[in-house]
């Protein structure tokens, strides 16, 4: 397959492409590493600073807490809306009307614009008028988001959990589909328990799959602004203030453009690191 | 049209999936790759239809070097073993997408649409979508897509494999046909000896990459060059044994030789490789030259007309196929006899001493 | 092991079909006695595979009960019958080793481990995987996972019978021969009863003492390869067993006898005459056709060398007729003579035999 017919003319349709890139991420990332390296205090003029803001980001203790606050929020999210995904997909119809139906259903809250699912659960938590909050408290539980931190985690993760549940649902279930039937009549025959079903067959048949699920929501939630921002701010005090929220404060609220950039590229290289781990650990088998 | 592989060599990495390959197929010619899987027939396929680019070597249509040309541009037909045709599109639709690509004019469409259906019995399929059609409907449908565009140059990569069995009688009887008194050349890999005597024309024996022979189809069969075309061209697997030659007899062991036949009378003393088909050694004596060899029964095989008997012979398992019904248990003595002046002989080098 | 009952079993899909009369398999009482080889051969869409589904308990026939040894099983799930099925796709579980795999079903029976051990190397032993039991299954051929799903199977010392579902299908030709002899000697070794589905009549014939032969939901007959080969029931039997398959050829009765064209034959006994209005054929294989001095006066319309013997397409009036001729035999050019053997020449009245 390597050698398909040579044709120049083929890189011309590349070219719009090319540039968007080019337009998009290389020239404001070049921008960025151009100010992570210098001070600024308008009028473009300049002076050289090296390191000293990637030295002064890393040694932050906001940092630490806000990169602290991210990685939590990140592996809780995983470890709760991976099973409950897959889960939710073991349970879903494989024909008949009922898939359409549950497909639709489980699509809609990927359908929501970020700021609106934000805007939803703000109103439907609040203790006074909102639905939640007002039920929690119904129930005898001190419940305000607004000024109790834990009750504003609970709050975010719950937010994402509605949001990005789905999405590894429905990756899980076309993992799940793709099995042939012959598999689960085998299966059946040799006496398996329906555990083994799942740890023999279907959790391996859907190893790719959850591979990009969990790949896919680990980078969203690691960037994750709009809803925590719309919902809580980034409050109270700080405990909501997750990486994406402490940088914009940093470069739109403090206008302190170096250490603002300078922390755009650690954090950039996070993800990249933890992806890249990510996905190494799990293909690792793979080639056994 | 006329096709012509001149020093292909195909390669990937550092594996060799063709080897120097020179081949040539004549205008109009029913060709067959016989080859077991991984043999490189379908590379071979895609070499000629230019989906794919030799390493080495030149692929000439006509007399003309075609090498780098795109496939869109060959006027070539590819059917592949899966059924693949446009879920979405009625059985006219399906055929009818060559011509579209071409821009034919609707009249000219719907006329060749009607010629190849009628040819291909899907007249009265032509409004149902692919997936309300048999198996050997959707083939059918595959098939007459390629037909409809008079491809100069046909491939057919083991259509008919994924067929009952009945229906892939039939059309093995009808695909001959199709082609006949065309300029169209078609080229046709299977798996199946028996496939490739039945469909005739000429074939080409693969191994491993390397054409092993070529040539009209009956001939390969009954005068094979070499042991690796024999052992490509049978089926079921063609029996060897060592032997040696003394004086004017050849010996499978000390109590069983028979005369060495004229042809090859001027042979060096030494050993030799035997090899017969298993039709050719039987439970009866067949023909004049039959001598008698004792084998141990490993397994009997019935099936209707014929008796297939695994035996164990000296050192070498050999397969014998029967006319009539012949019951063996596991372990009886058979006594089998080898139709001597049927058998082929092999030098060092395992090829066919002709003269 | 175990007898199996078929009690007249009927099966359709849904209550809709089963108003409108079309049945997925119309009423049938099979035995399947203990310890025997059976084959289970129709086209795809005979049924065949409902059949082998509601004996393994993958689907619970409409009306009927379905007995082992006398015991009604018919509701009960497929891990209770202690049956083995190995389909047509190979099934192993990919992320356990060969090892893991072959003793899977008994762990899920709570075998005691040193148990296991012992089972999984007597079988392995058999299938020729000693050497790669520590291997990893999703690393090996198609042929070899076969074997695995085999094994699991066989590796239970309970299993009452092993089905399969067109195990051969992704196996290349030349290894076809070698795990259909496997089959046929592990059935002589363990004495299980084992089903076999295919629309091959080769695999059928070759691997059974018994074969099903299935035709739109009906079993059209039930008997040994050599019944089915010399004495078709019914005219799909011949048509579909053979290649080529029996030759049919319209007949009307004059004074009694049998004629075709105003040809009269001698068929292998004595007939009561049947209704006027029945569709009245003559069935023979074209290996009881003999080119002959005298006899019926046919023109010869093409010779197809397939190696072992020629087929020759003959042409009486409007009927066309195939003989099978050994490869010795001489073929006149155009016009030639044939004669029937009566002993093989029989009567089918609306497709059901006469004499």
């Amino acid at each position: 397959m390597s050698n398909k017919t040579i044709n120049n003319r083929a890189w011309w349709l590349v070219t719009p492409v090319v540039l968007l890139v080019a337009f998009n991420a290389l020239i404001p990332l070049m921008t960025v590493v151009n100010y992570s390296v210098q001070e600024t205090f308008g009028d473009n003029v300049f002076f050289w600073e090296g390191v000293r803001w990637f030295e002064e980001v890393l040694h932050s203790e906001r940092f630490h807490a806000s990169l602290l606050r991210q990685l939590s929020f990140t592996g809780i999210i995983l470890l709760i809306e991976i099973p409950l995904g897959v889960a939710i997909a073991l349970t879903m119809p494989k024909k008949g009307v009922w898939v359409s139906v549950c497909l639709v259903l489980m699509a809609l809250p990927l359908l929501i614009p970020w700021n609106v699912v934000g805007a939803m659960w703000n109103i439907f938590a609040l203790p006074e008028i909102g639905l939640l909050g007002k039920m929690i408290n119904g129930l005898g539980i001190d419940y305000n988001f607004t000024r109790q931190p834990l009750a504003a985690w609970f709050t975010t993760i719950l937010m994402d959990v509605w949001h990005w549940t789905s999405l590894v649902t429905l990756l899980a279930y076309a993992g799940l589909c793709s099995i042939p039937e012959a598999y689960y009549q085998a299966a059946r025959i040799d006496g398996a328990s329906r555990w083994a079903v799942f740890r023999f067959i279907q959790l391996p048949k859907m190893k790719r799959v959850l591979t990009i699920a969990i790949l896919l929501r680990f980078m969203d939630s690691f960037m994750i602004y709009t809803e925590p921002f719309v919902l809580t701010g980034g409050g109270p005090g700080n405990s909501t203030t997750f990486l994406s929220i402490d940088l914009v404060k940093i470069a739109l609220g403090q206008f302190d453009l170096g250490p603002a950039a300078a922390m755009s590229l650690i954090y950039f290289l996070i993800i990249l690191v933890l992806s890249w781990i990510f996905y190494t650990l799990m293909m690792r088998n793979e080639e056994q | 049209m006329s096709i012509e592989l001149k020093r292909v060599i195909k390669q990937s990495g550092a594996d060799t999936h063709i080897y120097e390959t020179d081949l040539k197929f004549e205008a109009g010619g029913f060709n067959m790759l016989l080859g077991t899987t991984l043999s490189g027939k379908t590379t071979l396929l895609r070499l000629m239809a230019g989906l794919e680019r030799p390493t080495r070597g030149e692929v000439w249509f006509n007399g003309q070097d075609v090498t780098g040309i795109a496939v869109q541009k060959r006027n070539v037909s590819m059917v592949y073993q899966q059924f693949i045709n446009y879920p979405n599109m009625t059985v006219y639709e399906n055929i009818a997408s060559p011509l579209r690509v071409v821009r034919t004019s609707a009249s000219q469409i719907k006329e060749k649409v009607g010629q190849v259906a009628e040819l291909m019995r899907l007249t009265p399929m032509l409004d149902r979508m692919p997936n309300e059609l048999s198996g050997g409907q959707q083939q059918r449908t595959a098939l007459a897509r390629a037909l409809v565009k008079s491809a100069d140059l046909v491939l057919l990569d083991e259509p008919l494999a994924n067929l009952d069995y009945k229906l892939r009688e039939e059309l093995r009887e009808e695909l001959p046909k199709l082609f006949q008194g065309t300029d169209t050349t078609v080229v046709y890999a299977t798996t199946e000896p028996m496939e490739a005597l039945l469909l005739g024309g000429h074939t080409a024996t693969l191994s491993e990459g390397r054409v092993t022979q070529y040539g009209p189809t009956a001939e390969l069969y009954h005068a094979p060059r070499a042991l690796i075309t024999a052992q490509v061209f049978s089926d079921p697997p063609i029996n060897t044994s060592r032997i040696s030659k003394r004086g004017g007899r050849f010996y499978l062991s000390e109590s069983v030789s028979w005369p060495v036949p004229e042809r090859i009378a001027g042979l060096a003393d030494g050993d030799y490789t035997l090899g017969f088909r298993p039709h050719h050694i039987n439970l009866h004596p067949v023909g004049e030259r039959a001598i008698e060899v004792e084998g141990r029964v490993m397994i009997t095989e019935i099936s209707g007309s014929e008796s297939v008997v695994h035996v164990q012979v000296a050192e070498s398992t050999w397969v014998s196929l029967s006319h009539g019904i012949h019951l063996y248990q596991v372990g009886d003595m058979a006594r089998l006899y080898l139709q001597t002046n049927r058998c082929f002989y092999f030098d060092s080098d395992l090829r066919r001493i002709e003269t | 092991m175990a007898k199996i009952t078929l009690d007249k079993i009927r099966h359709s899909y849904s209550a809709e079909l089963m108003r409108a009369g079309d049945w997925a398999l119309k009423e049938m009482d099979v035995t399947w006695s203990d310890g025997g080889a059976y084959a289970l051969l129709g086209p795809s869409g005979c049924g065949k595979t409902t059949l082998l589904n509601i004996i393994s308990g993958l689907l619970i026939p409409t009306e009927g009960r379905v007995l082992f040894d006398d015991v009604d099983v018919t509701d009960l799930p497929s891990d209770q019958r202690h049956i083995a099925q190995v389909f047509q796709f190979p099934v192993v579980y990919d992320t356990m080793t060969v090892y893991d795999n072959l003793a899977f079903p008994l762990r899920n029976r709570g075998m005691p481990a040193d148990k296991i051990r012992e089972r999984v190397h007597e079988i392995a032993q058999m299938l020729d995987l000693q050497g790669s039991l520590k291997r990893r299954a999703s690393g090996l051929t198609a042929d070899g996972k076969q074997k695995i799903s085999l094994g699991r199977g066989l590796v239970r010392p309970d299993v009452n019978v092993i089905m399969f579902d067109e195990p051969l299908t992704v196996i290349d030709p030349h290894l076809k021969w070698l795990l259909r002899s496997k089959l046929k000697e592990l059935h002589q070794q363990v004495g299980a009863t084992m089903i076999y589905v295919t629309h091959d009549q080769t695999e059928a014939l070759t691997f059974a003492d018994k074969v099903v032969v299935m035709h739109e939901g009906v079993v059209v007959q039930i008997g040994t390869p050599v019944e089915l080969f010399e004495r078709p029931n019914h005219t799909f039997v011949g048509h579909f067993i053979g290649s080529p398959g029996m030759n049919l050829l319209a007949c009307d009765l004059r004074e009694g006898k049998p004629t075709i064209d105003g040809h009269p034959l001698e068929v292998s006994a004595p007939f009561t005459p049947p209704d006027t209005g029945v569709q009245l054929q003559i069935g023979i294989r074209p290996e009881f056709v003999k080119l002959s001095r005298e006899g019926l006066a046919v023109d010869i319309v093409k010779v197809n060398d397939v190696g072992r013997y020629r087929i020759v397409e003959a042409r009486y009036q409007r009927q066309a007729i195939k003989l099978v001729v050994p490869e010795d035999e001489a073929i006149p050019a155009d016009r030639a003579h044939i004669l029937f053997d009566p002993a093989h020449t029989h009567l089918y009245a609306d497709h059901w035999i006469l004499t």
